[in-house]
C-alpha cells in the first residue's frame, strides 16, 4: 500500500532561535527537503530613511550605528563619507587612518560574530561563539576608550573624528594586536579542521558567480563564490589606498567558502590595523564644521564602503536645507538576503539554518 | 588521519577549562570603565548654563526639556536666563553625547554611572532639583581639558564647576557670551541667543588646510 | 508472597525486607520494603540528574571560559533545585489542539527508563536492586521505551517542529539500536553471562580494553539514544527550536528535562558497569561505591566535553554514521570475539585471565585498524563533489577584476 505523504509548511521565524533577529521564512518541507521558500522581513522596520530625512547631518549618524548594529563604526564610516561628498570636503589625514582603523578593528568583531553564530546554528552549543566574543569584548572596551559607548558608537562625524584618541589608547590596542592572532588561532584550531564542520558546510548550499553577480550580491558573500570584488581595493576610500592587503577568495562559494572567507578577512584586518598603527601621524581629527551646515540645494552624493556584510552605501540628496531631501541606504543585508531561495531548496531543514548563517544577516539592517 | 580535527576541537575546549574565566560577576566585581564612557546620570552645572538650549536642540530625539525666563539684569548685559525646567528623559535617551558636544559653555557633561533602573518610565525623567543636587563626577566624553588634566570620574572627587575648565575647541572659540564669572577676555555682546544663531549658520567652515583645524589632545 | 522470588534473592533487598519485617507482617514487610527501595531509586535518579546538570552547566561554562551558575548556595550547587522550583511554579501549557492525554502521559513514559535502568545496575558489591540474570536484555527492552514516549511527545504536542523532532529523534533511536546491542552481545560472550554483576566480576582486565571497540559503538549509540551532540538532531534546538519538547512547560518540562539527564547518569553507570570494570577498584568490598561513582563522574564528564566541542550532524548523516560506520564495526567486532573466545576458552567455557589479555592486544589492533579503514570509506562517502581543495588568498590590485 503506498503512504500517503504532503509537503507540509512551518513558519521558520519570526520567533526562532536561529533566524538572526525577528526574520521569518515560510518554507515548504517534504519530509527533511525545502520545496519552496519565501522569506518575509519587516518586523524590524524603524523608518530610518524617513527618520533621517528630519534630523540634521550629525545627528543622522545616531541612526547609522543602529543599522547594522554589531559595526556601527563602518556605517558611521559610510555615512560620513557620503556627507563630505555632499558637501565636497575632504577629513584631515589623520581621521582618515583613524577612521580605517577602527573600521578594522569593527570589521573583527563583525566577523567574529558571524563565525560564532554560524557554528552556533551548526550546534556547537556555543563554544567558537564564546570565544569570540571573548576576543570581541576587547575590541569594545577599546571602543569605550575611544568614544564613551561600545556598541552604538556615534564615534565618526561628517569631517572626521569626534575626537583623537585618549593617551592610553595606543598601548591598549598594541596589546590587543598582541593578543588577537592566538585568540584567534584558538578559533581556527576548534572548528577549521574539524571533520563534523566539514561534512556539515563543504558543498553545502553553493552560490556560483554568475548567480551572485546576477543578484546583485556583495561582501564575503561575493568573494566567497570566486569573485575577487572589494570597495576597499576597487574605490579605495579613507586611507585604504595607502595599506596593502588580500582580499581572501573562495573557490565554491558554499557555506565553508563564506566562512572561511570571513576567518581569512581577520587576518587581513589585522595587517590593515598594523598598518595604521605603524603610519599614523598627529594631527587635526576633524574639520572645522559647525554642528549644523547646509549643503548646496540640487547637491547629491553616493557614498560607499566595504562593510562587515557587503556593500554598504548611503544616497544622500539636499534641498539647501539643514537636513537632508532624502537618504537611501543600499543595505548588504537585504541585498544578500535575495540568494535565499536559490541557496536553500533542495537542501535540508539543517541546511537552511546553517546557510543563514553563513549569510550573516543583520535584521536591524535588513528592515532598517 | 581522518579525525585528528576532532581531537584538535577537544583539546582546544580542555585547554581552555583550565583557564581563568574572562567573565566578571558584576554586582561583586566591575570592569573597569574609561573615563570617556557616556554615563547616565548627566552632569550639569547650574553656574555655567545660560539657558541657550543648545542641548535640547541638538538632541535628535528631543528629550530634553528647557524652560526659561530672563532674569532681572537682562541678558544684554551678559547674564544668564534662570531656568526653571531642566529635563532629560533618559528612558528615552540613546546617550550619543551631541547634547554635551553641543554645549557652548562647557555646562553639561555625561555622567559616569549606569545603574539608573526605575520601576516606570516616569521616574527615569531628570528634573531640574536631581541635576542640581547630583554627586559631580562628570566624563570626560568630548571634553579634553579634563582628559588631558588626567581627571578620571570614577576615582576622583566630584569637580566643582570652576575645576572642570574650557574645553579648547575651535568653533566653541567663536561664542559671543563668555562666562559671567570668568574675566571673559574678548567677549562681545552678551547675547545667547545670537550664539545659537550662529551655530546655525550655513558656514562650511574651512577645510583640511585650514588654519583653524581643532587643537590636538594627543 | 514466597520469599525465593527473584527480587527477595538480592542482598539489599532482603536487608530492608529484615529491617522492616520485625515490626510487619510478612507480605506488609515484602511490599514495604519494595517501596522503600522504589523510593531511594527514583530519587537517585532525580538527585543524580540534578547533579549532572549542575556540573554540566558549571563545566560547560568553564569550557566557554565563563563561570556558570554561581549563585544560588555554595558554588551556585543549589542552581537546579533552584530552576526545578521556577519550573514547578510555571504554568502549566497544555496547546488547546493537543491531545491531551498523550500529551500528559509522554513526560512520564519518558522519565521511566532512566529509573527502571536502575534497578539491575550493582552499585556495589551485592549492591543491586535486582541481578537479573538478563540484566543486560533487560537493559536494552527499556530503553528502547524512551522511542515511543519521543513518538508520544511530538505527536501529540500538534506541533511541526515537536513533529519533526519525534521523527528524527525515532528514526535515530532505531537506528542506533541496531549496532549497540550487536556490540553488547561481544560483552555478553567474553563475561559470558547477562547478569551485570556476572560482567563487573569477570572483567579481570576492563572491557575498556578487551572491547574497545564495542566501548565505542557503544559510547557513540548511546549518546545518540540520549540526544546529546553531536548527535542531537531530535532537539537540536538552532533548528527545531526544541524538538519534540517544543510545546512543555512547567512540570512536565521539568520532568523531561529530568529525564534527559537522568538518562545521561544511568547510561554513564552501565557503561562504567559494562566496560570499566563496575565497583571494582582497590578496597573494592568497603570502597566499591566510591570507585563505583568516581568511573560514572569520568564517563558523564566525557558525555560533558562532547558536547561542549562538537557541532552536530546531520540527519542523513547521522543514519549514514550508523548504518555505515558503526553497523559493520558491530559486526566484526562480534565476528572478532566469538572467534577468540572459541579458540581462547577453556574445557568448561570459562576464559583465564591470560585470555583475556591476548583478546585486548588482538582487539586494540583491530579496533585501530577498523576504525582508520571505515573512517576513510565514510570520508569518500559524504565527501562532496563540487568541492576542490585549496582556495588560495587572492591578491590583487585596484581595477584588476576577475
Amino acid at each position: 500500500m503506498p503512504i500517503h505523504t504532503e509537503p507540509m509548511t512551518i513558519n521558520v521565524g519570526p520567533q526562532h532561535p536561529s533566524t538572526h533577529g525577528v526574520f521569518r521564512l515560510r518554507v515548504t518541507f517534504d519530509g527533511e527537503e525545502i520545496l519552496e521558500v519565501e522569506p518575509v522581513f519587516g518586523y524590524l522596520h524603524r523608518g530610518t530613511e524617513k527618520l533621517a530625512e528630519e534630523r540634521t547631518y550629525v545627528q543622522i549618524v545616531t541612526l547609522t550605528d543602529r543599522l547594522d548594529y554589531v559595526s556601527s563604526m563602518i556605517n558611521n564610516q559610510g555615512y560620513c563619507l557620503a556627507v563630505e561628498k555632499l558637501l565636497g570636503v575632504e577629513p584631515p589625514l589623520r581621521a582618515k587612518w583613524l577612521r580605517t582603523m577602527v573600521a578594522e578593528l569593527q570589521r573583527i568583531a563583525s566577523h567574529l560574530m558571524g563565525i560564532g553564530f554560524f557554528l552556533q546554528d551548526l550546534g556547537t552549543l556555543g563554544t567558537p561563539l564564546m570565544y569570540g566574543f571573548r576576543t570581541r569584548e576587547k575590541i569594545l572596551d577599546l571602543f569605550e576608550m575611544l568614544c564613551g559607548a561600545r556598541i552604538t558608537l556615534t564615534y565618526m562625524r561628517p569631517g572626521g573624528v569626534f575626537s583623537d584618541t585618549p593617551p592610553d589608547f595606543w598601548p591598549a590596542l598594541e596589546n590587543f594586536m598582541q593578543e588577537l592572532p592566538t585568540e584567534i588561532g584558538e578559533i581556527e584550531q576548534l572548528v577549521m579542521e574539524n571533520e563534523i564542520v566539514l561534512v556539515r558546510t563543504k558543498g553545502v548550499s553553493p552560490l556560483s558567480p554568475e548567480m551572485a553577480i546576477n543578484c546583485s550580491v556583495s561582501g564575503p558573500v561575493l568573494r566567497a563564490s570566486g569573485i575577487a570584488w572589494d570597495w576597499r581595493k576597487m574605490e579605495p576610500y579613507d586611507a585604504y589606498e595607502w595599506v596593502d592587503f588580500d582580499v581572501p577568495v573562495g573557490a565554491n562559494g558554499d557555506n565553508y567558502d563564506r566562512f572561511w572567507v570571513r576567518m581569512q578577512e581577520i587576518h587581513q584586518s589585522a595587517r590593515i590595523i598594523h598598518q595604521c598603527m605603524e603610519h599614523i601621524e598627529p594631527g587635526p581629527v576633524r574639520l572645522d564644521l559647525p554642528l549644523v551646515f547646509r549643503p548646496e540645494p540640487g547637491a547629491e552624493a553616493y557614498g560607499r564602503v566595504e562593510a562587515s556584510k557587503g556593500e554598504l552605501a548611503f544616497y544622500m540628496l539636499s534641498d539647501g536645507g539643514v537636513s537632508p531631501y532624502r537618504c537611501k541606504i543600499r543595505s548588504p543585508s537585504l541585498i544578500n538576503l535575495t540568494v535565499t531561495e536559490h541557496l536553500l531548496v533542495g537542501w535540508k531543514l539543517a541546511d537552511m539554518i546553517v546557510t543563514l548563517g553563513s549569510l550573516d544577516i543583520n535584521m536591524g539592517e535588513v528592515d532598517r | 588521519m581522518y579525525g585528528m580535527g576532532m581531537v584538535k576541537g577537544l583539546l582546544v575546549t580542555l585547554k581552555n577549562l583550565t583557564k581563568r574565566p574572562f567573565t566578571v560577576q558584576y554586582p561583586e566585581e566591575r570592569l573597569k570603565q574609561h573615563p570617556r564612557f557616556r554615563g547616565e546620570e548627566f552632569v550639569w552645572y547650574e553656574e555655567r548654563c545660560t539657558g541657550c538650549a543648545s542641548c535640547a536642540k541638538f538632541c535628535p530625539l528631543g528629550i530634553i526639556k528647557i524652560v526659561t525666563s530672563p532674569s532681572e539684569t537682562a541678558p544684554a548685559q551678559g547674564d544668564k536666563y534662570l531656568l526653571e525646567v531642566f529635563d532629560i528623559d533618559i528612558a528615552r535617551c540613546m546617550f550619543c553625547g551631541l547634547c554635551v558636544e553641543a554645549c557652548p559653555y562647557d555646562a553639561l557633561f555625561m555622567g559616569s554611572g549606569f545603574e539608573q533602573s526605575q520601576y516606570s518610565r516616569k521616574e527615569m525623567v531628570i528634573g531640574i532639583d536631581q541635576l542640581r543636587q547630583a554627586d559631580k563626577h562628570p566624563s570626560t566624553f568630548f571634553r579634553p581639558q579634563l582628559e588631558s588634566a588626567g581627571y578620571d570620574p570614577h576615582q576622583g572627587q566630584p569637580l566643582h564647576w570652576k575645576d572642570v575648565g574650557r574645553e579648547s575647541w575651535r568653533w566653541h572659540q567663536h561664542e559671543k557670551a563668555g562666562m559671567r564669572l570668568e574675566s571673559a577676555a574678548g567677549s562681545g555682546n552678551g547675547d545667547p541667543i545670537e550664539a545659537v544663531d550662529d551655530l546655525n549658520s550655513p558656514d562650511l567652515g574651512g577645510t583640511a588646510e585650514d588654519a583653524g583645524a581643532p587643537e590636538q589632545t594627543q | 508472597m514466597s520469599p525465593d522470588n527473584v527480587l527477595y534473592g538480592t542482598p539489599v533487598y532482603r536487608f530492608v525486607y529484615e529491617l522492616v519485617g520485625t515490626v510487619l507482617p510478612c507480605w506488609i514487610s515484602y511490599v514495604a520494603a519494595g517501596l522503600v527501595i522504589m523510593f531511594i531509586l527514583v530519587n537517585a535518579v532525580l538527585m543524580g540528574a540534578a547533579v549532572f546538570v549542575f556540573a554540566e552547566r558549571r563545566l560547560i561554562g568553564r569550557f566557554h571560559n565563563r563561570i556558570g551558575p554561581n549563585r544560588w548556595g555554595p558554588f551556585g550547587t543549589f542552581q537546579p533545585f533552584a530552576d526545578v522550583l521556577k519550573l514547578i511554579f510555571k504554568e502549566d501549557i497544555t496547546p488547546a489542539a493537543a491531545d491531551k492525554i498523550v500529551f500528559l502521559a509522554a513526560p512520564i513514559v519518558m522519565l521511566a527508563p532512566a529509573i527502571l535502568m536502575l534497578a539491575v545496575v550493582p552499585f556495589a558489591k551485592n549492591t543491586a536492586l535486582a541481578d537479573l540474570n538478563v540484566g543486560i536484555l533487560y537493559i536494552l527492552a527499556v530503553t528502547s521505551l524512551s522511542s515511543v514516549a519521543i513518538l508520544m511527545a511530538g505527536w501529540s504536542s500538534n506541533n511541526r517542529y515537536a513533529m519533526f523532532g519525534a521523527a528524527r529523534g525515532v528514526a535515530v533511536l532505531i537506528s542506533y539500536e541496531v549496532p549497540v546491542v550487536l556490540c553488547l552481545l561481544g560483552v555478553v560472550m567474553v563475561a559470558g553471562s547477562m547478569s551485570l554483576a556476572d560482567v563487573v566480576e569477570a572483567q579481570a582486565v576492563p572491557f575498556l580494553l578487551v572491547q574497545p571497540l564495542a566501548l565505542f559503538v557503544f559510547l557513540a549509540g548511546v549518546s545518540a539514544e540520549l540526544n546529546r551532540t553531536p548527535f542531537d538532531v531530535a532537539e537540536a534546538e538552532s533548528e527545531l527550536v526544541a524538538g519534540y519538547h517544543t510545546e512543555y512547560s512547567g512540570v512536565k518540562f521539568a520532568l523531561i528535562q529530568a529525564a534527559e539527564f537522568g538518562g545521561v547518569v544511568t547510561a554513564s553507570m552501565v557503561v562504567v558497569t559494562l566496560f570499566l570494570g563496575g565497583w571494582a577498584g582497590p578496597l573494592a568490598d568497603y570502597l566499591g561505591w566510591f570507585w563505583f561513582l568516581l568511573k560514572v563522574g569520568a564517563v558523564a564528564f566525557i558525555f560533558i566535553w562532547v558536547r561542549a566541542t562538537y557541532p552536530r550532524l546531520r540527519i542523513d548523516q547521522l543514519m549514514a554514521f550508523a548504518w555505515k560506520f558503526l553497523l559493520p564495526l558491530s559486526i566484526i567486532n562480534l565476528f572478532a570475539t566469538s572467534l577468540e573466545v572459541f579458540f581462547l576458552r577453556d574445557s568448561q567455557g570459562v576464559l583465564a585471565t591470560n585470555d583475556l589479555w591476548i583478546m585486548t592486544g588482538i582487539n586494540l589492533a583491530l579496533g585501530a585498524g577498523c576504525i582508520a579503514l571505515f573512517g576513510s570509506m565514510i570520508r569518500e562517502k559524504i565527501k562532496p563533489v563540487t568541492w576542490q581543495p585549496a582556495a588560495g588568498t587572492a591578491s590583487l590590485t585596484v581595477g584588476e577584476v576577475t
